[in-house]
Formats: C-alpha cells, sequence, structure tokens
C-alpha cells in the first residue's frame, strides 16, 4: 500500500502525484519504471515511468497522463488515499556517464522521465541541451526543473501557443548540424521517438529512446513487451526499457501498441461515463 | 458416453455394498473396476471457468482405496518425488477415515489438494502401482492421485486439516524469494523449525504458477488461497509487490535486513520464442502472457476485468506440454471457434498429461501433429493473418530419448489463423544473476545447486523449483522446496 502525499492537477489531463514507496525511492536510478496495480482481483497492472524520487523522505514522484481506464481512476485518488500495488524500481536504469555533449529532447509527458537523466548527466559534468515539446502550452511540463539544468531550454508547441511552432524535429535537426551532440536522449510518445531517431540518424548521432510497452508482470515473464531491436526480439522490462532508437522497428512497436485499442477505446468510455457520474 | 457425478456414485455405492473392508480379499480387490472421475459435461464446461474435473463421492473414493493392493513393497512410495506414504493414507481412505488420511499426507506433502489435482501422477506414483502393472495397462492403476485430492478436499471442506507445529523461536531470519510452488513449501519447513519466515513476491497476487499460469478450470484459485492463508496463519509474512533483484538486492537483504538464509524459487523467467519470422506480429502470445492475463488478471471476466483480452477466432498453439494445453482450453473458453495444437512430433512423444490431451479433445480442440512452424504470416494492419508450417516425420530418437522430427522439404502451407499463441518453454530469468553474480549458473542461466541441499555458490543462498530445473512440474518444485528447507534448517542450526 502506497499513500499518496501529494496531487497537482498540471492539464486537463495531467497530473502530478508523490507516493510514499521507500524501497523503490531508495534504489532507483534515472530511466527506471515501476508497475502499479490498483488492487482488488480485477484491476490491470500498467507501467508509469518514475520523473523524480527523494530516497530520505522515501518518496517518489510520477506524471501521469490520464488516457485509459487505470490512469483515469489512478488521477482520481485522493491525498491521503492509497495506491494498492507499486511494483520496482523496473528496468536498467539509464547509463549516466561522461558523453560529452548530450541533447535532451521530451515530448508531452516524456519530459518527466528525461528530468532525472538528465541531471544525472549534467552532474558529472556533460554539457547538456534540452528541447521540449507538446501539443500545446498546457501540456507544457516542468519548465522551471529543467530551466536549471539548461537555462537555454527551447519550447516547441504543435499550434504555437507557447514557444516556437515546430515539432521537437527541427530544433533537433539544427542541433545536430551546429551543435553536434555526441549523445541524443529522446522520450515521448512512439511517434516522437521514431522521427527523433531518424533525425539524428543521418548525422550519426547515438540515439537512446526509452520504451513503453503493454505489459503485465513487468518482470520478463510474459514477454508482451517484446520489440524487435535490431535482428533481435528484446523485452522492454528486462532489456530495456532504454534501446538504440536507429535499431528499434518503430512500426512495429506502434502496431503492438495497438493491440487492444478497440477494446480500450469501450473500457475508456465506459470508465468515463462512470466518473461522470 | 458422458456420465454424471450422480450416475458414478450409484454405480460406487453399489460396488461399495459388496465388501468389507476387513475380509475383501486380494482377488476381489484386483476385480473391482477403476472409478472415473466425474466431470463436467464437456459441452457444458467450455462456456465456464469452472473445474473441469469435479472430484470422486465419497462412496467413489473408497471403492478406488479398495483396488489398492497394499503392497509390502510399496512400489508407488518410490514413484513419489516426497515419498508420500501412499499405501498408509489409501488404507485409511478405504476405511473412510479421512482425517487420519490427510494427517498422513500432509507428514509429506504440503499442498495435497493442489498435487492431486496437478501431479504428473501417471508417471509417478501410479506408473509404478502393482494394479496397472498386474492389468497391464497404466489406466487401471490405483487413482492415488484423485483419492489425495478427495482426502484433501474433505480435510478443507470439514475444517479438519491438521494443525502444523512450529518449533519455539529460534531468532534466525530466511527470505523466500517466490511465492510458487518451491516457495510455499520451503517457507512452511523453514517456519515450523521456528525460525522468522519472509516470502517476497513480484506480482500483486501470491501463488506464482498455480496463480498466474495453470487455469482456474484446473485449479480453482481459491484453494490456492487457502493454502498461502494456511501459511499465514503459521506466522509466515508474504510481502507482494516485491522484485528481488530490484526492491531489494540478496546482498542487501543478507547484509543489511539481517536475513541469515535466502531461498530463491522465483520460477520459470522469460518465455521462449522459435525465432521465426513474424512472431512479434500482433496476435502473438507467450502462453505466459496469455495465461496470465485471463488466470491471474482475471480478464476472462469480461465485464469487470480491466486487462484486455484479445479476440481470436482461430488460434494455433505451438508446442505439446501441459502449458499448451492449458492455453488451448483457455482460448477455447475466451471464445475461440477453432483452436489447434501444433506439434512438430506425435502425441506418443507429447509431454502433456494423458488426462490433459483427453480433456482438450473432449473440448473439441483439435490436433496438428507432425508440423512445425516455419512463419507467421501477417496482413497489411501487422496482424496475424496465417501460420507457414512444414510437414514433419519422425526420425531417429534425440538426446531426449524422443524420436526426432525430421522436416519433409517443400512441404510447406499455409494455414488460415489469427492468433498464435507460442508455448514451447522458457528461458530463465536474468535479473538475480545479473545482480548476485556469486551465485553460478550453467549455460541455460538456471541456477547451479548441490543435488542434495539446494545450495547454490553462494553461501546461505539456496534455490529450487524451476529456476533451476528449467520448466518442470509444481510436486518436483515442491520437493526441491522441501529438501532445501532441510538444509537450510540444517545451516541455521550450525550457525
Amino acid at each position: 500500500m502506497n499513500k499518496i502525499l501529494y496531487k497537482k492537477q498540471l492539464s486537463q489531463n495531467v497530473f502530478s502525484m508523490v507516493l510514499e514507496a521507500p524501497l523503490i525511492a531508495r534504489e532507483r536510478k534515472p530511466g527506471q519504471f515501476i508497475i502499479v496495480q490498483l488492487g482488488g482481483d480485477f484491476g490491470e497492472r500498467i507501467p508509469l515511468t518514475i520523473a523524480d524520487a527523494d530516497a530520505e523522505k522515501g518518496t517518489i514522484s510520477l506524471i501521469i497522463q490520464a488516457v485509459g481506464v487505470t490512469t483515469l481512476r489512478l488521477v482520481n485518488l485522493n491525498v491521503g488515499e492509497y495506491v494498492a500495488n507499486v511494483l520496482g524500481p523496473l528496468g536498467h536504469p539509464t547509463p549516466i556517464k561522461k558523453y560529452g555533449k548530450v541533447i535532451g529532447v521530451g515530448g508531452g509527458i516524456g519530459v518527466a522521465p528525461l528530468h532525472p537523466v538528465v541531471q544525472a548527466l549534467k552532474a558529472i559534468g556533460n554539457e547538456v541541451k534540452i528541447v521540449i515539446g507538446a501539443r500545446s502550452k498546457e501540456l507544457i511540463v516542468m519548465e522551471k526543473e529543467l530551466r536549471v539544468i539548461d537555462p537555454d531550454l527551447t519550447i516547441v508547441t504543435d499550434d504555437g501557443s507557447y514557444g516556437k511552432k515546430a515539432l521537437v524535429t527541427e530544433p533537433l535537426k539544427e542541433a545536430c548540424e551546429t551543435w553536434k551532440p555526441d549523445l541524443a536522449i529522446a522520450m515521448g510518445p512512439p511517434i516522437m521517438m521514431k522521427f527523433c531517431a531518424a533525425t539524428t540518424r543521418p548525422f550519426n548521432v547515438h540515439t537512446l529512446v526509452s520504451l513503453n510497452t503493454i505489459m503485465i508482470d513487468g518482470t520478463g515473464m510474459c514477454g508482451g513487451c517484446r520489440v524487435n531491436v535490431g535482428d533481435e526480439t528484446k523485452f522492454v522490462c528486462v532489456d530495456g526499457p532504454d534501446f538504440d532508437g536507429h535499431l528499434v522497428d518503430w512500426d512495429n512497436m506502434m502496431l503492438r501498441l495497438g493491440t487492444y485499442r478497440a477494446q480500450e477505446q469501450e473500457a475508456d468510455h465506459r470508465c468515463r461515463v462512470g466518473l461522470n457520474k | 458416453m458422458h456420465q454424471t457425478r450422480e450416475q458414478l456414485d450409484v454405480q460406487a455405492k453399489e460396488i461399495l455394498g459388496k465388501f468389507s473392508y476387513d475380509t475383501i480379499t486380494m482377488k476381489e480387490r484386483m476385480g473391482i473396476p477403476a472409478q472415473e472421475m466425474p466431470a463436467q459435461d464437456p459441452a457444458v464446461r467450455v462456456c465456464n471457468m469452472e473445474e473441469v474435473a469435479i472430484g470422486y463421492t465419497e462412496n467413489q473414493v473408497r471403492v478406488e482405496a479398495l483396488r489398492c493392493l497394499q503392497c509390502k513393497n510399496r512400489p508407488c512410495v518410490q514413484g513419489c518425488p516426497v515419498s508420500i506414504d501412499i499405501p498408509g493414507f489409501i488404507a485409511k481412505a478405504a476405511a473412510g477415515d479421512f482425517a487420519s488420511a490427510i494427517s498422513i499426507l500432509k507428514d509429506s506433502s504440503l499442498l495435497p489438494s493442489i498435487c492431486g489435482r496437478v501431479c504428473p501422477q501417471e508417471v509417478q506414483c501410479q506408473l509404478t502401482c502393482t494394479v496397472g502393472k498386474a492389468k497391464k495397462d497404466i489406466d487401471q492403476a490405483v487413482a492415488i492421485g484423485r483419492i489425495e485430492r478427495f482426502c484433501a478436499d474433505w480435510a478443507r471442506e470439514n475444517n479438519a486439516e491438521p494443525a502444523m507445529e512450529i518449533a519455539p523461536a529460534t531468532g534466525k531470519k530466511v527470505a523466500i524469494v517466490g511465492s510458487g510452488p518451491a516457495g510455499v513449501t520451503a517457507a512452511a519447513d523453514v517456519r515450523r523449525a521456528g525460525h522468522e519466515v519472509v516470502m517476497f513476491e513480484a506480482l500483486h497476487k501470491a501463488g506464482g504458477v498455480l496463480v498466474y499460469g495453470i487455469p482456474e478450470f484446473r485449479l480453482p484459485k481459491a484453494i490456492v488461497q487457502k493454502e498461502l492463508d494456511n501459511l499465514t496463519a503459521m506466522g509466515v509474512d508474504i510481502e507482494l509487490d516485491f522484485l528481488v533483484g530490484r526492491t531489494r538486492k540478496i546482498h542487501d537483504l543478507m547484509d543489511v535486513d539481517g536475513f541469515d538464509a535466502v531461498f530463491v524459487g522465483s520460477g520459470a523467467g522469460l518465455p521462449r520464442f522459435m525465432g521465426i519470422p513474424g512472431e512479434n506480429l500482433v496476435g502473438v502470445f507467450s502462453a505466459n502472457e496469455y495465461l496470465t492475463r485471463s488466470n491471474l488478471m482475471k480478464a476472462y471476466d469480461h465485464e469487470n476485468a480491466q486487462t484486455p483480452l484479445f479476440h481470436s477466432k482461430k488460434v494455433a498453439v505451438f508446442g505439446g506440454g501441459n502449458v499448451a494445453m492449458d492455453a488451448a482450453r483457455t482460448a477455447k473458453r475466451l471464445g475461440a471457434d477453432e483452436v489447434y495444437i501444433v506439434y512438430r512430433r506425435t502425441e506418443e512423444e507429447m509431454p502433456a498429461r494423458k488426462e490433459e490431451v483427453h480433456h482438450a479433445k473432449e473440448e473439441g480442440i483439435k490436433f496438428l501433429m507432425l508440423h512445425a512452424p516455419v512463419e507467421i504470416v501477417g496482413d497489411e494492419k501487422g496482424k496475424v493473418a496465417g501460420v507457414k508450417l512444414i510437414t514433419c516425420e519422425l526420425g531417429e530418437p534425440d538426446a531426449s530419448g524422443r524420436r526426432r522430427p525430421v522436416e519433409i522439404q517443400g512441404s510447406e502451407k499455409i494455414y488460415d489463423f489469427d492468433s498464435v499463441v507460442v508455448s514451447i518453454g522458457n528461458s530463465s530469468n536474468p535479473l538475480i544473476k545479473q545482480t548476485t553474480p556469486e551465485i553460478e549458473v550453467n549455460k541455460w542461466g538456471n541456477f547451479i545447486v548441490d543435488e542434495e541441499t539446494c545450495q547454490t555458490s553462494m553461501k546461505g543462498v539456496f534455490a529450487g523449483g524451476d529456476i533451476v530445473l528449467g520448466a518442470a512440474t509444481v510436486i518436483l518444485a515442491m520437493g526441491q522446496g522441501r529438501k532445501a528447507a532441510k538444509a537450510i534448517n540444517d545451516y541455521l542450526a550450525a550457525l
């Protein structure tokens, strides 16, 4: 049982939450994730990235976009209530070492897991440039925190309501041409990561992406999270979540993410109907 | 013809009336017909998740127990991985003294209600049974497993489970990693010796493969829960949502958290795939995923469950083991019109239990023998559209002693399917070996342990079950859990 200590609505369906989870807070490293199940016999298990953690206070913070049944139920819990099951930290941490110049690209709530990674990379002496993007202004999260790491942070929005009207790939390409990064890290929706990888490929910039596929147990047992990486099948939960973006078979991964779309839409409808009662 | 439980009971009652337990002769025992296990009508059961085998009636169990010859040399006991006093408990069952029967069972087996259901008795105790041998038919052996199940169910339903005695507290602490059959057995035996026991489970529910893998229709989850409740009542602390290796490493458990010994029963690990084209198409699942969705996540309950299921019409299950049968029968219950077991050898070589194969056939599962998958074919949306299979013939026996399937070149053909469940076993989970390099593993990643003590190469760390054996059975896992517990108790006594 993990107590909710803090909750704040950041935009229409994006929430920030802090949970009591002392063991996870102590062990987790940037890049790792958790699996949440809201209790009872029927709740599903979903992976969520860890945005931040405080080992001393024993807390982890999450940025949650309410897009499905479980995330909707989760953000409807209040401070003082409990999240029944939280498992983690899962996956390999992002390798934090001296690369030289690193560009971090975050899209939507992908900005949240990007934060601890770029923070750790900066702390050990990498030069860090950050690009964040979202559909519109109210979906831009954690700007203040990221500005601490890169005061010249680039912001883009699809509709131009904040920052520059562009996709994140535009400033990424510019940076590849002029700033010449040694490493790119992209975290966000699959389609964004796919195009970030396509953008850096001609420049031979090694590009790490953090994948968030369908999972049940998160420990390697079910194999539902598998992706084609190069010529191999990899399990995101035990081999990832970070992979070389140039080797990921994005189209297959996106098709697999859509395996249950019809059922999810029906369930989401039922759930929202229930919430509005 | 399908016979109802009532019909079978009437027949048994009649037989029982003819004999007295005290005066029955050997010849008379040999003449009693084997009692059929009452089961749900196949036509009905494919539409529900309830248990297929309903269990003997009291009359039936007493009749079946009378068939036991009470052999002096007890070949059945040698066939049992945990050496249950089989003639002993059967004699009590024949006399209708089920309380004594369960107490004999529990001396050797912690989980008779589970073993009675899922053990492969036909290759263990029943294989060596004198009655079956005399009649030259394994199906005529005394149905030891069914009698075991009856006694265990009787005890549960009548609140007559023998109390577990627990030795005075020793002040020693043992961590059990994983709450499946190996872990549960080890936990109980270590706890009985008076040690403090904490069992760590990664999932949100305890029970391991008994809960996520084996379907409700073969092993009701309420029975597993009862066994876990017994464990809790003995004072074993079960910590859910705790992945040893990630949440806490074995080193931390031992060096920081004060555990004196650790038993790792973390199970099978990663599902194996075949490495053929198309394996990551939409509609291809590992048996683990397919079964976990249905069993652990209860996705078969469409109304309540939040975990979605893929809507399949025509399913191919690759593999011929018990897990393949479970997946095929689950697919049928989840609404598939046609389900095929695709296996590259023949039924003779299939590792699944005969009873499971029989039940699957009764339920309309089709068997495509001597066919091996070559490719899974997708449609323009990346979904499974068919499976390319090659025909095989049997060649010379291989290392396993089974005749090797030899592909017949040029015999490939594409069959229409919309889903594939891959059930060809598991390879080991890399997590603990990654985080605990002192533990030596073999080339498949399974822990190397001392055969007698189940001790690993790391001091104070023992292991058993699938993490050691690869994919094995519940009873073998329990056997190792028991061995390891004994060794842990000895180890702690010497500390």
